[in-house]
């Protein structure tokens, strides 16, 4: 047990170096590059209008220390890390005045949601597919599924969101393409709701899963092809073990665990296909959320997004980590 | 390498398919060169012409003849996923080779850098980017923030291949002759991770492409250079489906999947060079 500690203190150090790395390059990429938020935003507010040029200057003088951006490179870059220590993003500049975390708070269930149902699904389908296959290699099924998943790995989220969008938007409409739910309805915890985010989440879903199944399975299948050939295996098949228990307890549970440090390593890109996926299906996540900012030049909230996102996913790559011993006894920890 | 690439064309049918259908779209790219329009220009033909003998690809409501859009959009989007792929794998190589080389303390800060890279969500960051840039936004600075991004997964890859070969024989032959730290890793190694590189090579290029498209899509890019992308984001901004040129979605989607797939038969027929076990298993099976 002390030993376990002491791993989940490691990669919580890990997890704290990731989390300083990524968050002060985010501070780099809004500091560095030669667009001024603050003017842009002047520019936006100020179109169409005429303002005293007195009014302008104690805008600017507002929005310089809304966003926090006031003396040298080094200030503002303390006062950043003072901020995100308090967890205060500023007021979002679009829903004024609602705080970025309110904001994050409300899309970031639907975000969470969507990306652990249909990667679970996509994992568990993808693995026991895949398992089969590299095991059953003669089966004509397993083999077609094996072309289907090798045709849709490379597809990017956005593309095949995108076709789905048309073949069940306007070639065949049976599914609802926008929102989590029917729009204007009651909110109130129902039956009737459940069922109508349901109905709602199945394209979104449905894309992820098709775009996430594939690598899982051809990962998979690799593996277990090459641990069949291992000599424990043909130990077993010699001594008449079931064929179907020697696929599940001795080749599947040792070609998973690779699998699940596979997970950890994909959940960033899973994140961002969610979010691309959900800008497509107008999702009301963090995808919209941040096309949303863009589109209405709210610094603020993108800037939010970007540094929410990192801190989710940090956290949960983190999460995977430690639980990854509880489920291989053979990592040696210490 | 050449001889490599001869066998697998020979012997591996994936390979061989996946190196004609790119071969197909590299001359089809090419063409673009002998377009007679300037694809910036809009109207120079009747618009929204649906496929046929005069115009085999249809034009657009911007009155642009998709077959010669089209390629130029086809020969921008691959130059780009080539771009970014030679840049990523020049960091990707160095931070793996140099991790794998050294060990010790130089490998334990190169991967908290690689760990660091891939669970940044690229999404979120390139779009605040975008924002941050907005109208300045170039082809060339796209290029070197997506290859800034993009590496990390590849390093860890390579920095695999150079820790087995650290402790080889020959490196410490190598050593002991004299060699130089940098003759070491370029003459003795860089061919065992050649073919990975390359593999590596196409999926980054499909990722790559992949989130042009998407940026694109959303007009988070130069929308006035046209991509495969760009092409998509002006049909949607026209209403494209719901108008009934279909022809202004399809062709340039049906293009980049032709792509993606022509990439990743080439990434497969290599992983299956780089792992004998595949070619023996294909053989049993």
């Amino acid at each position: 047990m002390r030993a376990y500690l002491i791993f989940v203190l490691r990669r919580f150090v890990q997890f704290l170096a990731v989390l300083f790395l990524a968050i002060t390059a985010v501070f780099f990429i809004t500091h560095l590059t030669p667009n001024d938020p603050v003017e842009q935003t002047l520019a936006r507010i100020n179109s169409g209008m005429a303002n005293s040029p007195e009014v302008v200057a104690e805008m600017r003088r507002t929005l310089t220390e809304l966003y926090g951006l006031q003396g040298s490179l080094w200030e503002q870059y303390v006062e950043y890390w003072q901020r995100m220590a308090r967890g205060d993003l500023g007021p979002s500049l679009s829903a004024f005045p609602a705080p970025v975390t309110s904001l994050v708070a409300r899309a970031a269930p639907w975000t969470a949601g969507l990306l652990v149902t249909s990667t679970v699904i996509a994992w568990t389908l993808g693995n026991l597919l895949g398992g089969l296959a590299g095991y059953y290699r003669q089966n004509r099924l397993l083999k077609a599924a094996e072309i289907a998943a090798m045709g849709l790995q490379p597809i990017p989220y956005y593309v095949l969101a995108f076709v789905l969008l048309i073949l069940f938007g306007y070639v065949w409409p049976i599914l609802p393409i926008t929102g989590a739910y029917v729009m204007n309805r009651d909110l109130s915890f129902s039956l009737s709701l459940v069922l109508d985010v349901l109905r709602h989440s199945i394209l979104p879903a449905v894309s992820l899963i098709l775009v996430g199944i594939g690598g899982w399975f051809i990962g998979m299948r690799a593996l277990v092809s090459n641990l069949v050939t291992e000599d424990y295996v043909l130990y077993a098949e010699l001594g008449g073990v079931d064929r179907g228990r020697i696929l599940r307890s001795y080749v599947m549970r040792n070609a998973l665990m690779p699998q699940i440090t596979g997970l950890a390593m994909n959940l960033g890109a899973i994140f961002s296909g969610t979010v691309i996926t959900e800008e497509v299906y107008g999702y009301p996540g963090m995808g919209k959320l941040l096309v949303d900012g863009v589109n209405s030049g709210d610094y603020s909230l993108v800037l939010g997004v970007a540094v929410m996102s990192i801190l989710g996913v940090a956290a949960a790559v983190f999460l995977v980590d430690i639980l990854y011993p509880l489920l291989d006894p053979r990592v040696r920890l210490g | 390498m050449w001889s490599v690439a001869r066998d697998l064309f020979r012997y591996n049918r994936g390979f061989a398919a996946g190196a004609c259908i790119l071969a197909v779209l590299i001359v089809y790219a090419l063409l673009s060169l002998l377009s007679p329009y300037d694809p910036a220009d809009a109207f120079v033909v009747p618009p929204d012409i649906p496929p046929g003998a005069d115009f085999w690809l249809g034009t657009n409501s911007r009155g642009q003849d998709m077959f010669w859009i089209l390629s130029v959009a086809l020969r921008n989007t691959m130059l780009f996923g080539l771009a970014v792929a030679i840049v990523s794998r020049a960091v990707a190589l160095t931070v793996g080779m140099m991790a794998g080389y050294f060990g010790g303390w130089v490998d334990r800060a190169l991967t908290m850098l690689i760990d660091t890279f891939i669970a940044i969500p690229m999404f979120p960051v390139l779009v605040l980017f975008y924002f941050m840039i907005k109208d300045n936004l170039s082809w060339a600075s796209l290029v070197l923030v997506m290859a800034l991004l993009g590496w990390a997964y590849d390093a860890r890859l390579i920095r695999s291949i150079a820790l087995s070969l650290r402790t080889r024989e020959f490196t410490r032959h190598a050593q002991f002759a004299g060699m130089g730290t940098r003759d070491i890793l370029f003459e003795e190694h860089l061919p065992y991770v050649l073919p990975v590189l390359f593999s590596t090579t196409m999926n980054n290029m499909i990722w790559s492409i992949g989130l042009e498209i998407t940026l694109a899509v959303l007009g988070f890019s130069d929308i006035d250079t046209p991509t495969i992308g760009t092409t998509i984001y002006w049909a949607n901004q026209h209403s494209a489906m719901t108008t009934g040129t279909w022809w202004w979605i399809l062709f340039p989607v049906a293009a980049v999947l032709l792509v993606f797939i022509g990439l990743f038969l080439l990434s497969v027929g290599m992983n299956e060079y780089i792992d004998p076990r595949s070619r023996l298993d294909r053989l049993r099976a």
